[in-house]
């Protein structure tokens, strides 16, 4: 039987200590009619040679030479030595560090994890870690309304080139709590926010502003003006960010004069596959005077009842299993192996690897977007600078030519006539650090292809 | 030591990256002026560290693991592997259907199985964790509610049993939450639910079997109860691994339902996560579940999977990630079903609730007190120590800390908080009779030692890496993240 140890004997004696004849008289205060019958829908087991050969085949079917399509989730070379380590039984099949003198190894790799990412976002504090970095929107703004004192609004503003699908998960989760995002238009030359257009919300209360850093076209916008004006209005700033992106642009805890007060973000990019979309890591991170307001696991360094060094779950009155309906969140989870994931990448990359990756991902990017002019019809959607992604427009429909490319192996892109109609000829395009200058060649030319036929 | 206290200047792991580029068309003031501050270590101090400090955790691969309401199984290799296939790795999240027959195939499948196993209508698998299958499920009730223009149900009742994330989720969601209390037996008081429901309630949260490790008998009474105030039932699937091929929560009268696949369907826990909580629905919460789901149909004589998203589910509460959720969790779900087969899935629930019941029974036999020692555990049971804290001064914290001594990590403490000095333990359908054996020796050998010598018990544990932990001190002088002195 898979994964059942029980040998006949075993039954036999197991029977007689309880007290009964069969399995079937464990069941007997369910009522009878309620019990199920033969599962039809679920297929005969297989073994594990069966089973690998199958999920191989299938997962052949997905497979494409190269990937360009960015949109919240990047590919990086992930370093061999992480997943090595992360699949180690000791971290996978443990749990939530309950039994910290039992969990001291997973403790630490968590503040460790915390305090490289307190220092990537130049922010006091972060926590364990969420689900991802849509929800960990919802997360933040939720905190923000709690902690921002100086404010009696249930209204956020967002900015509106923040990921769309971040825009929307954040109000699917905070509407239920009758908080209110508006989203703040961006600029149709340059896919920016403009600071000017904030003007009409000046003097109105409201409990948080949201702004991407890079934005979901891959622009830069305005941070420390944006910034201090949220902090002039009495709201609470936001800031979803690319960690991989951090290495080299200003963090937001240096935004403006006083910094960001949230800041959250999709960790992805630090060594954990694509994946189809998950087990990612959201990151979560904020000033030490507001943490008693953040949600999720938090790790403190403490000592034992001899002094020595060691670690813990603190602040646990913010959680769930002890405040019940007063809780923060009602998160349970942290991402523990992504985190552990995250944690060897920052630690076997260094501010040296990451710059190095990031760097190398801008340029490529650059690189590519300078050939992608040359051809007729192709030109840059907006303008400015971008960090490793950009709005390509096309003298086609974006479906028209990512499927012709497709067809050639290659993915060119995020169609983004998928959020929103008026860029329905426009492509979201990534270069990162994988892809070489051969890589590029065969985008152009696939690309040229699809658009001059 | 942490890692920043093995760096030195200048070190680093340089197979991993070409150097770093100088950037030309960044504006100054986008730039980061100062370094981040990650550590300077080699590639091998990174290995050894973190395999080193691997070994200072218990895990189901090293110790057996009783904590009760958390199901941990065996999670197979086989499984772990089959997800870590390149194709399904390397697979973007945005990549079009085409290029994704595989693992939609896979997805697709696994939601007629989850369906069939429910009891359900429908299914979707995006919530990333049960909390957030919990709160799909709520926001689904409310959804329905709102869509019937009923705004007067502002009330979500659960019972007293219940774990925290319930009461949490109902607030999330915009509600009121009343606790109903539970009877000596374990059971829903139903007195007190028949005085609590009323034309507020928009519904109750249940976990059956319940946290108090029985099975909840007047379950078709209180779904009753619940309906015909216009109330909607919501199951609490942390338990259904006691269940699993025995009882369809659809057929107990469920409107709608979340699983943990970290739990019942052996997906590895990863310290804390990732989870994944796919929600399940009956007819009546079916236009309202969360996108994205897959579809399937016939394209040149041949099954072609599709996204299904808000376009045929207008109603939907929408997507909760940016993505489709845990994709990797859900392949290892789907192998490890493949693996159990329609009979090793019926074999879950029987050998998990043998386990418990003879583990019950041995306890009980070695001289523990159970906490409702007239029911038939499920697929666990709670032992109380009141008797033994009140006569030795050993309470359950000790016997806990002192089975870390013993090689086995502790039951699930001072959990359901209705009983005094709790261990809940489920020990699982993977371990052995021997295992479970050896767990109850080291009770009993725990309970000499409280009689014989108690300071042994109130100082455990002495064989970790640290002694207990100043949690006060942690939470009074807050250091979250290491400086450099």
């Amino acid at each position: 039987m898979p994964f059942v140890p029980h040998t006949l004997e075993d039954e036999r004696a197991m029977f007689e200590t309880i007290g009964v004849d069969s399995i079937e008289s464990l069941f007997d205060e369910i009522p009878k009619k309620l019990r199920a019958g033969v599962l039809q829908d679920v297929p005969e087991g297989i073994s594990e040679m069966e089973l690998l050969r199958l999920m191989n085949e299938r997962a052949r079917q997905d497979e494409v030479d190269l990937c360009f399509i960015g949109a919240g989730a990047y590919e990086h070379h992930v370093p061999a030595a992480i997943w090595d380590l992360v699949g180690r039984g000791e971290f996978l099949t443990a749990y939530t560090p309950y039994q910290a003198e039992a969990s001291q190894g997973l403790l630490q790799v968590i503040y460790e994890y915390q305090t490289m990412m307190s220092r990537l976002t130049a922010m006091e504090v972060s926590n364990a870690s969420v689900y991802e970095g849509a929800s960990a929107l919802a997360e933040a703004v939720l905190m923000a309304v709690r902690a921002n004192k100086k404010s009696k609004s249930r209204k956020v503003l967002c900015a509106g080139n923040v990921h769309p699908r971040y825009i929307s998960t954040c109000r699917n989760i905070v509407t239920n709590q009758d908080i209110a995002v508006e989203t703040v238009g961006w600029d149709d030359a340059t896919g920016l926010v403009p600071p000017e257009s904030f003007e009409t919300w000046t003097g109105e209360d409201i409990a948080a502003l949201v702004i991407s850093w890079p934005n979901f076209f891959g622009g830069l916008d305005e941070v420390d003006r944006l910034t201090d004006w949220a902090h002039e209005q009495g709201a609470l700033v936001i800031g979803v960010v690319n960690p991989m992106a951090l290495s080299l642009l200003t963090p937001p805890g240096e935004w403006g004069q006083t910094g960001a007060d949230i800041v959250v973000g999709e960790a992805q990019p630090l060594g954990i596959p694509l994946a189809s979309g998950g087990p990612y890591l959201g990151l979560m991170c904020c000033k030490q005077a507001i943490v008693r307001q953040m949600p999720g696991r938090i790790i403190g360094r403490t000592e034992d009842l001899d002094g020595k060094e060691g670690f813990a779950l603190t602040l646990q009155a913010r959680e769930q299993h002890i405040r019940r309906a007063k809780a923060t969140s009602n998160i349970c989870t942290n991402q523990g192996l992504l985190v552990t994931a995250a944690t060897i990448y920052m630690s076997l990359m260094g501010d040296a690897g990451m710059r190095a990756v990031a760097s190398q991902s801008h340029n490529g990017m650059t690189r590519l977007l300078k050939r992608l002019t040359d051809i007729d019809g192709v030109t840059l959607r907006f303008q400015g600078p971008v960090f490793h992604e950009a709005a390509i427009r096309l003298p086609l429909p974006a479906v028209e030519v990512l499927t012709q490319m497709a067809s050639e192996g290659i993915l060119g892109g995020f169609d983004l006539g998928e959020v929103d109609e008026s860029l329905s000829d426009c492509m979201l395009t990534n270069v990162t650090e994988t892809k070489t200058d051969e890589d590029l060649d065969k985008f152009v030319r696939s690309l040229r292809r699809a658009v001059e036929g | 030591m942490l890692i920043y206290e093995r760096e030195s200047k200048g070190r680093s792991a340089r197979a991993q990256y070409q150097p770093e580029q100088e950037i030309t068309d960044l504006p100054a003031h986008c730039l980061r002026n100062e370094r981040a501050g990650l550590p300077e270590v080699s590639e091998l101090q990174v290995v050894r560290h973190y395999t080193n400090l691997s070994r200072k955790n218990f895990s189901i691969d090293g110790e057996f693991y009783p904590l009760g309401s958390c199901t941990m199984k065996y999670n197979p290799r086989g499984a772990h592997k089959a997800a870590s296939i390149p194709g399904f790795l390397n697979r973007h999240p945005l990549a079009p259907e085409r290029y994704s027959q595989g693992v939609l195939s896979c997805l697709y499948e696994l939601q007629e199985y989850l369906k069939d196993i429910t009891g359900m209508k429908a299914v979707s698998l995006t919530p990333m964790a049960g909390a957030q299958g919990e709160f799909a499920g709520v926001a689904m009730i409310r959804a329905y509610h709102n869509a019937n223009n009923d705004f007067e149900r502002t009330e979500i009742l659960i019972p007293s049993a219940a774990h925290g994330t319930n009461p949490a989720t109902g607030v999330m969601c915009g509600y009121k939450v009343r606790e109903v209390d539970v009877t000596k037996d374990g059971d829903v008081d139903i007195d007190a639910l028949k005085a609590a429901v009323g034309p507020q309630t928009a519904g109750l949260m249940m976990t059956n079997p319940s946290t108090c490790g029985v099975f909840e008998r007047k379950v078709e009474e209180i779904a009753q109860i619940i309906h015909e105030a216009g109330g909607l039932l919501y199951y609490d699937g942390a338990n259904l691994n006691a269940i699993l091929g025995k009882v369809k929560p659809g057929d107990m009268g469920f409107d709608v339902l979340h699983m943990n696949l970290h739990k019942t369907f052996a997906t590895p826990h990863g310290g804390g996560g990732p989870g994944s909580g796919p929600v399940g629905v009956g007819p009546r919460l079916e236009p309202f579940i969360p996108t994205p789901v897959v579809g399937k149909r016939s394209q040149n004589d041949a099954d072609y999977y599709y996204w299904v998203d808000e376009k045929e589910i207008p109603g939907t509460i929408g997507n909760l990630s940016a993505f489709m959720g845990n994709a990797g969790i859900l392949l290892r779900a789907y192998a490890y079903a493949r693996l159990l087969g329609r009979e090793g899935m019926h074999r879950v629930g029987e050998y998990a609730t043998l386990n418990a019941n003879y583990m019950a029974r041995r306890l009980e036999q070695a001289g523990f007190q159970l906490a409702y020692s007239s029911r038939r555990a499920t697929h666990e049971f709670i032992v109380t120590l009141s008797r033994e804290a009140r006569e030795l001064g050993v309470n359950a914290m000790d016997f806990a800390k002192r089975l870390l001594d013993y090689g086995y990590h502790a039951p699930t403490t001072y959990f359901p908080l209705l009983i005094p000095e709790c261990l809940l333990i489920e020990p699982t359908e993977t371990e052995s009779r021997e295992e479970i054996d050896g767990f109850v020796d080291a009770m009993a050998m725990i309970l000499r030692e409280a009689k014989e010598c108690p300071e042994t018990v109130k100082g455990a544990p002495v064989t970790m890496p640290v002694k207990r932990l100043d949690d006060v001190k942690a939470a009074r002088n807050l250091d979250l993240a290491w400086r450099e002195s």
